[in-house]
């Protein structure tokens, strides 16, 4: 392939592509993504391999490895194009069958598809799946369709159209424009308006500006740039690229987190067949413009997402930030101005330029628009990624989308914004997702995790292992964030332990005060968060450990108390077996008794009387 | 030049010079752990802490390192102030409570028994000796090791380091006395960073006098004359004025 130094270059490129598309070929894609991978899609993909080819069908269809599609809870997923069958949980032994019956006849094979548990109806397409119903993939969409090594998939579906729109028929202002009227706001947590963002590092003084992206994605349970990185890594690039034009960079970096390796091989191979077509490097589709990315693989400090953290391991220092009263936009990198964006604000930048700004903001509530990934995942039906437009209501993303709470159980909170943000409870779920929404219930957007808690869940608790989380991770540079935190920490476990005092509450919102207030960078501002929003809206939970040592969830080992209903305990033995402290005793077909002072509150008692005989207080 | 106002003071001062120089001059003391004048600020004792009032937004913020600002209103005393400060020497004090630094600023800011904890470490992580030895030595013998609550000064995997040349500067700065610094019998020790190194004899009284390590180090980097290196400073006092003596001058 001769590099592409024109528009026409460009142009030829796409119809020598498209010539070779036939949208009416069959073709089977395999979900690669990271959670389809843990369920063995890559045995999945083989098999179709060989299905194919021992059944002399090469030339009739294609397999292809997609990146995720979201649906994780269901993988690995299958979809059979054009006629966008979506087969769910397929394994090898139902290989054979797909390509008999759906490849080669037509039918529909029942036993794969997905089933709406609410009305008990199978569903053949994808977009008739409740879980993509309400959702927008303006963004995320493309994961399913195209082979993240290809980079011809990537510009068969429109891919780098956009570049060589911007390098040729815009000036670098004009570009800043347009993402400034978008109203596209940073998706790593701070919501930060990213056309203005890009404007003062265009004005910044320096010789030298820097674009990095940030893929150092570190909340626990959420996933989405990782899923972006790896199953539609040249829409990364190609933000990036159009970002340095318009701020005048000619040097970018990715720093994303080792822990990732899908990703970096995925963005690595983007950045070599980048390179050869023209579109990285040297004389940019003949535009005359440089423009080179670097990979850094970050070590996986949580902090080292936080901007100048990033950046100081960049430069090979100790990962830990600096105060930001200078921004990193006027100096950042080495001292140079520097522009730092997520993940998924890069990717939102090829849509807006090819769809135009007044298109994107129609998407979304006043302040916030477009798209928002979140992650689905904790006492949830579907778990998954989801992109959904801002303004759509908590209730439609945990009960439509995410299909409610397992096994019949109740709503109690949902988690947003990673370890730093908040719980928010029941009474709030018609909220309108965005981020002064958010923000106004003391959580945050973040970088859009979201877990979902049921009604068997401690607040305190929850409290507790955000706080032990924020622990491990600060980087310990500032008093108030790494003593802070500490004392906040030892509080909360002395609450869950039983041995809460009064006054202890009181004490928690001081500290979280004064952590929020002085601490060095975000990640102390926000760690009280989770201590702040659970006394907000279930101090009744915090009450009931303090002054009744009760935790009303039943979670907390050292208040709960495990005892045999004599009334209905048959004797049967089956909870001796089961405990490992010989704590129950009792003569066969007799009610048994149990030692509490040997008992270690395990519930395997619990979990094995058939009867209800055990009793958990 | 720029104009602010602290504590109803109002000053002129280059732009970006750090707010605790210009608190200095006019006589305000700033109480700090971590800011030395002839090192980069770094931020992390946060007891600096004062609220800048900047287009009618209030906010915490630290002096060592904000920069000044056109017509930032500054108070470094505010009841919001003092509060943040109380509470960061409480949670000091309940990390070092033997430090007799921390014990004298609780005592200044009326601050009790901590109310999480009563830890006896020695060192509070301001830093300074790792950027003494990093800024002004050049040596980086030392750095920050861990995170949170773990993280602590130390050599590279907890060994003697090759770098350390003895030379104390860590010692010197460390508010909590908790880097101790002997010279026994020819050898200086520094038990905090297991660092041992012999002493140079001055060749005229016989006496001790720096690390050979810190000379040779010297040596390396600047060109001095020789006896610099052999004759400790009271001897080299002594045979100068017994020069400028000589000389009649006197």
């Amino acid at each position: 392939m001769s590099k592409i130094k024109s528009t026409e270059d460009f142009e030829k490129l796409q119809e020598s592509v498209n010539k070779t598309r036939d949208p009416e070929r069959l073709c089977i894609t395999v979900c690669s993504g990271t959670g389809c991978h843990a369920y063995g899609c890559e045995k999945v993909t083989q098999a179709f391999v060989e299905e194919i080819r021992n059944r002399d069908l090469q030339d009739k269809v294609d397999i292809r490895t997609t990146g995720c599609h979201g649906f994780c809870e269901r993988g690995p997923i299958v979809v059979i194009h054009p006629q966008e069958v979506f087969y769910q949980r397929v394994k090898v032994e139902d290989v054979a069958d797909v390509v008999s019956e759906t490849i080669l006849k037509k039918n529909i094979v029942d036993r794969l598809l997905y089933v709406d548990p609410n009305t008990g109806k199978q569903i053949i397409c994808e977009k008739d799946v409740p879980f993509y119903k309400k959702q927008r993939r303006i963004i995320f969409g493309n994961n399913a369709l195209i082979d993240p090594t290809s980079i011809d998939d990537y510009i068969a579906l429109g891919g780098y159209a956009a570049l060589s729109k911007v390098l040729w028929e815009m000036k670098p202002l004009e570009v800043i424009d347009v993402i400034k009227k978008s109203g596209l706001r940073g998706r790593g947590g701070g919501g930060f308006p990213t056309g203005r963002k890009w404007e003062f590092c265009r004005n910044a003084e320096g010789d030298r500006r820097y674009v990095i992206c940030n893929a150092d994605e570190g909340d626990p349970g959420a996933y989405m740039d990782r899923s972006l990185l790896e199953g539609n890594p040249h829409s990364v690039l190609e933000g990036m690229i159009i970002g340095a034009y318009a701020i005048g960079s000619h040097q970018g970096f990715i720093y994303v987190r080792n822990e990732y390796p899908l990703a970096v091989k995925n963005v690595t191979i983007a950045i070599q067949q980048a390179r050869e077509y023209g579109l990285l490097d040297r004389d940019i589709i003949g535009s005359g413009f440089d423009f080179e990315i670097k990979i850094t693989r970050g070590g996986g400090a949580f902090v080292c997402g936080e901007s100048t953290a990033l950046m100081a391991s960049l430069e090979g220092k100790l990962g830990e930030p600096r105060a930001k009263y200078v921004h990193t936009v006027e100096k950042g990198l080495w001292d140079n101005p520097t522009n730092l964006n997520n993940v998924e604000t890069w990717a939102n930048v090829p849509v807006i330029i090819n769809k135009g700004w007044q298109w994107y903001s129609d998407i979304g509530t006043e302040h916030s628009k477009g798209t928002k990934i979140f992650s689905l995942v904790g006492k949830i039906n579907n778990t998954g990624l989801i992109e959904v437009p801002m303004g759509i209501s908590l209730r439609e993303i945990i009960f439509d989308i995410g299909g409610g709470i397992p096994e019949g159980k109740k709503f109690k909170a949902v988690q947003t914004g990673g370890p730093s943000g908040g719980c928010i409870p029941e009474s709030l779920l018609d909220l309108l997702v965005d981020f002064e929404k958010l923000t106004e219930t003391g959580s945050m957007m973040g970088s859009g995790g979201m877990i979902v808690m049921d009604e068997d869940t401690c607040m305190v608790d929850v409290a507790k292992y955000f706080l032990n989380f924020l622990k491990e991770e600060s980087c310990g540079k500032c008093v108030p964030c790494r003593e802070g935190i500490r004392a906040m920490l030892e509080i909360l476990t002395r609450i869950t332990e039983g041995e809460g005092e009064e006054g202890d509450v009181e004490l928690l919102q001081e500290l979280s005060e004064v952590v929020a207030e002085t601490s060095l960078c975000a990640l102390g501002g926000t760690a009280p968060n989770p201590v702040l929003t659970t006394i907000k809206y279930f101090r009744d939970e915090y009450e009931a450990h303090i002054k009744e040592k009760r935790c009303p969830a039943g979670v907390c080992p050292a208040l709960i108390q495990y005892s045999i209903d004599t009334e209905r305990c048959t004797g049967c033995g089956a909870c001796v077996k089961v405990c490992p402290q010989e704590a129950i005793s009792g003569q066969r077909k007799q009610p048994h008794s149990l030692d509490q002072a040997k008992c270690i509150k395990c519930g395997a008692c619990l979990e094995v009387c058939k009867f209800e005989a055990v009793i958990k207080r | 030049m720029v104009s602010l106002t602290i504590d109803g003071n109002v000053v002129q001062a280059e732009e970006r010079t750090p707010l605790i120089k210009i608190a200095e001059k006019l006589g305000i003391r700033i109480p700090t752990l971590c800011y030395h004048p002839a090192l980069e600020p770094y931020g992390t004792c946060r007891l600096c802490t004062v609220e800048v009032v900047k287009k009618g937004r209030a906010r915490l913020v630290t002096a060592c390192n904000y920069p000044a600002e056109e017509g930032i209103v500054v108070h470094t005393k505010s009841e919001r102030v003092i509060k943040a400060r109380k509470l960061i020497i409480e949670l000091l004090l309940s990390r070092c409570s033997k430090a007799k630094v921390i014990q004298e600023l609780a005592e200044e800011y009326g601050v009790k028994e901590p109310r999480f904890g009563e830890g006896d470490e020695d060192c509070i992580l301001c830093g300074l000796c790792v950027r003494v030895c990093s800024e002004i030595v050049g040596a980086n013998a030392i750095s920050f090791t861990s995170r949170g609550i773990d993280r602590e000064v130390s050599t590279p995997f907890h060994i003697a380091s090759e770098e350390c040349i003895g030379c104390g500067a860590c010692a010197y700065l460390c508010p909590t006395d908790a880097i101790k610094l002997e010279d026994i019998k020819g050898t200086r020790k520094i038990e905090r960073w297991d660092t041992s190194r012999p002493l140079q004899r001055c060749s005229i009284c016989g006496n001790y006098f720096a690390p050979v390590a810190q000379l040779e180090y010297i040596k390396n980097r600047l060109n001095l004359p020789e006896e610099i290196f052999q004759n400790c400073p009271n001897c080299r006092r002594k045979s100068y004025a017994e020069q400028v003596a000589a000389l009649g001058h006197i």
